[in-house]
């Protein structure tokens, strides 16, 4: 009995060992010619990254940024819309190079369209989703530029930064929480949502519409509508502003925030957001908070 | 019996309500002042070559489609070119056209308005393709495809039947019943022009079971025309969809993607044919058409020949008035017509009826999930899978979309109509087809 246990105790650990012997060269081997050098660099930018995977920077997702930024060597441009310059230069400083300046940028919603001052003309009934209204006709309000209200951007934002106001049906954006990943400016089918400067503490001027119809018809339809006369374009200073097809535009690099527009636009349809109040005139559109 | 010719694959057979087919058409007067759109046919937009402070006669080229897919648009009554403006049309946007103020009714010389049956016609194929063409004519069934393009058969193409649809399959609509029955004469010396043009030998009317007057009047009249048989159908929608009609008639089936001339087949609705014979025997170019305006609520159902370019709200007024509790207006049929959003909208070439429905037949019902029934897979006539589409097209899975046919779809409405559980599919269908469409043009461009 005793014997015979021996006899199979040496039996299977010399053959079990020789196999694991056999084994572990071959795995060795193997490992040595499929060996992946990976670049720890690259795990420790991804660790800087939010981890959103919003894919705002143009890439698949964080990781994907963090390789193409170790395999070019520097920040030059890639920005991450989420996290900002205050990551950018997080991994400026890991990494030892010298970070690439970005503007913060946001989301703006550039249509004043509400029920109020674009009152509805017909009901829609079909699929709640803007690009089918949008095939469809022109809006409720009647506006073919206008915000359609069926909410796709919303339906779009990865970071609960919109949300549809139910009483002017426009979508509001949340200065705080918009990382300006281009996601909502991508879906809407009448591109009214554009990236703007994100602006000195928060301040913004802007013109909220892109009706490029002639002044009295996009007037009939919407009592904010821009009619392109031209007012603001003579008040600027900074030659910010321009127009064209009846509709006028502040370039927000040139744009110094002077506040001098918004007053003489005849329809309101220039809005400054986040501003003092003013000290003579009350005009104020507290459209965001 | 023998059971009537039909398609095989899907249909359904919405209820009729043909209330105005007893209704002799009416023609109205012009209206005060007309705007005629530049876009009123598939394709290019024509170029106005009148402005503003034009005199113009009734029958006056206004503009000319010069592009290979576009259509000559006349002025429709005589007056002066108030303006060229943007008009908000059936599609719902503003859109350019010719506003005219009409005073009195002159007709441009050389344009026969004597109502006489004109039969002889001594003009080759070349010829009547010219008249064609420079009248402006365009599918009157609703898609308003250029006639001169389809009766121009591409080199390498042979064309051997020529296919009338006389199906008018929509429910509510009679414009096509009520033209079969008051110029069958004129249609089918159309009909024998087209197939001269076209030089095919053998044309067939298809005309569903659901009007038996018209069916009996033209297979009279055909004996006395060569080549012309009439074929009565089943009624089943959408039977005057053009691959369903050669299906049922000729039973060829037109391969996915490609035109019914690749089967030897040309399509034309018998409204085209009547604009045809008047275009080549009465040289008057194509600036009227027959408009049904119809719906349960309606005073006076009836059937209009309007001039192209009347507001709407004209022909609602002409049958009794807008009711009280209307709920939506609709431009075409019920099963692919679109809600008007402005009454003011003016009929163009493609209009074919103008709905009026109450709120409660108007409203939509509650949308609830989808239990895998497949009775839209069961009625698609295109053999698509609606339920699966939808959602696709709605989570923008795009290339599967194209892997599953959408471009196949043509819209018309049968899986909308059949869901028990009211979902919004063809909507959804629609906006995966535009998505779609887009990516095949950014693909191969």
């Amino acid at each position: 009995m005793n014997e015979l246990f021996n006899e199979i105790t040496v039996l299977s650990v010399v053959s079990l060992g020789a196999i694991g012997g056999v084994a572990a060269i071959v795995l060795f081997l193997v490992a040595q010619k499929f060996k992946v050098i990976e670049d720890p660099r690259i795990d420790e930018v991804e660790d800087l990254l939010p981890g959103a995977n919003c894919g705002g920077c143009g890439l698949a997702g964080c990781r994907a940024l963090a390789e193409a930024i170790v395999r070019a060597e520097s920040l030059e441009g890639f920005n991450c819309p989420p996290g900002g310059s205050e990551v950018m230069q997080d991994i400026a400083e890991a990494m030892g190079w010298e970070a690439s300046e970005s503007t913060p940028m946001i989301a703006v919603l550039r249509c004043n369209g509400t029920r109020e001052f674009a009152p509805p003309k017909v009901k829609y009934e079909g699929a709640m989703t803007c690009a089918f209204a949008h095939n469809l006709f022109a809006g409720e309000g009647g506006c073919p530029f206008g915000c359609l209200g069926c909410g796709d951007c919303v339906e779009a934002c990865d970071f609960d930064a919109m949300y549809m106001d139910k009483d002017t049906n426009l979508p509001v954006i949340l200065d705080d929480k918009c990382v300006a990943c281009e996601a909502c400016v991508k879906e809407c089918p009448r591109d009214i949502i554009e990236m703007r400067k994100k602006g000195k503490k928060n301040r913004r001027i802007f013109v909220s519409c892109i009706n490029k119809e002639k002044g009295g018809v996009a007037r009939k339809n919407c009592k904010v509508a821009c009619i392109g006369c031209g007012k603001c374009v003579k008040e600027c200073k900074f030659d910010a502003i321009t127009l064209e097809n009846n509709l006028a535009y502040i370039d927000f690099e040139k744009c110094t925030l002077c506040r001098k527009c918004p007053p003489v636009c005849p329809t309101n349809a220039i809005h400054e957001l986040n501003f003092p109040e003013r000290k003579k005139k009350v005009e104020k559109e507290a459209k965001t908070e | 019996m023998r059971a009537l010719k039909t398609f095989t694959m899907g249909g359904v057979h919405p209820p009729e309500n043909k209330l105005a087919e007893k209704q002799a058409i009416e023609r109205l007067e012009p209206p005060k002042s007309v705007a005629i759109p530049l876009a009123q046919h598939l394709g290019v937009p024509a170029e106005p070559v009148v402005s503003r402070g034009d005199q113009v006669k009734t029958g006056q080229l206004i503009a000319k489609g010069e592009a290979f897919i576009s259509a000559h648009i006349h002025s429709s009554v005589s007056g002066k070119v108030k303006k060229i403006d943007a008009v908000t049309d059936a599609s719902g946007y503003r859109k350019k056209a010719i506003i005219i103020d009409v005073e009195g009714d002159e007709w441009e010389e050389g344009i026969d308005r004597d109502e006489g049956l004109q039969k002889q016609c001594d003009l080759d194929a070349k010829e009547i393709l010219e008249k064609v063409h420079n009248a402006g004519i365009v599918g009157l069934g609703g898609a308003t495809f250029p006639s001169h393009v389809k009766l121009n058969v591409p080199r390498g193409k042979k064309a051997e039947y020529l296919i009338i649809n006389g199906v008018e399959c929509e429910p509510c609509l009679t414009a096509d019943h009520r033209l079969m029955l008051e110029k069958g004469e004129e249609i089918l010396v159309g009909v024998q022009l087209q197939m001269k043009a076209l030089g095919v030998k053998k044309a067939i009317v298809g005309i569903e079971q659901n009007k038996p007057d018209a069916i009996q009047h033209f297979t009279k009249l055909a004996k006395d025309y060569e080549g012309i048989s009439v074929q009565a159908l089943e009624v089943k929608y959408p039977q005057g969809a053009e691959k369903q009609l050669i299906k049922a008639l000729i039973n060829r089936e037109v391969p996915s993607g490609k035109l019914p001339i690749e089967v030897g087949c040309v399509v034309h609705n018998v409204g085209t044919a009547f604009a045809v014979y008047e275009a080549v025997q009465k040289n008057k170019p194509l600036i009227d058409r027959v408009v049904t305006v119809s719906g349960s609520s309606v005073k006076k159902p009836s059937n209009f020949m309007v001039r192209i370019g009347t507001p709407v709200s004209a022909l609602i007024e002409a049958a009794g008035g807008l009711p009280e509790d209307t709920g939506k207006v609709i431009n075409g049929g019920p099963m692919m017509g679109k809600a008007l959003n402005d009454l003011e909208v003016p009929v163009t070439k493609g209009t074919s009826g103008i709905l009026i429905f109450t709120e409660n037949e108007a409203s939509r019902p509650v949308e609830q999930n989808c239990i895998r029934c497949a009775r839209c897979v069961t009625i698609c006539p295109m053999g698509l899978e609606p339920y699966l589409l939808a959602p696709l097209a709605e989570k923008q899975r795009l290339e599967e979309c194209e892997d599953e046919r959408i471009m196949d779809c043509m819209e018309c409405g049968s899986c909308l109509y059949i869901c028990p559980s009211a979902k919004p599919l063809l909507d959804h269908i629609r906006v995966g087809k535009t998505r779609v469409g887009k990516m095949i043009r950014e693909r191969s461009a």
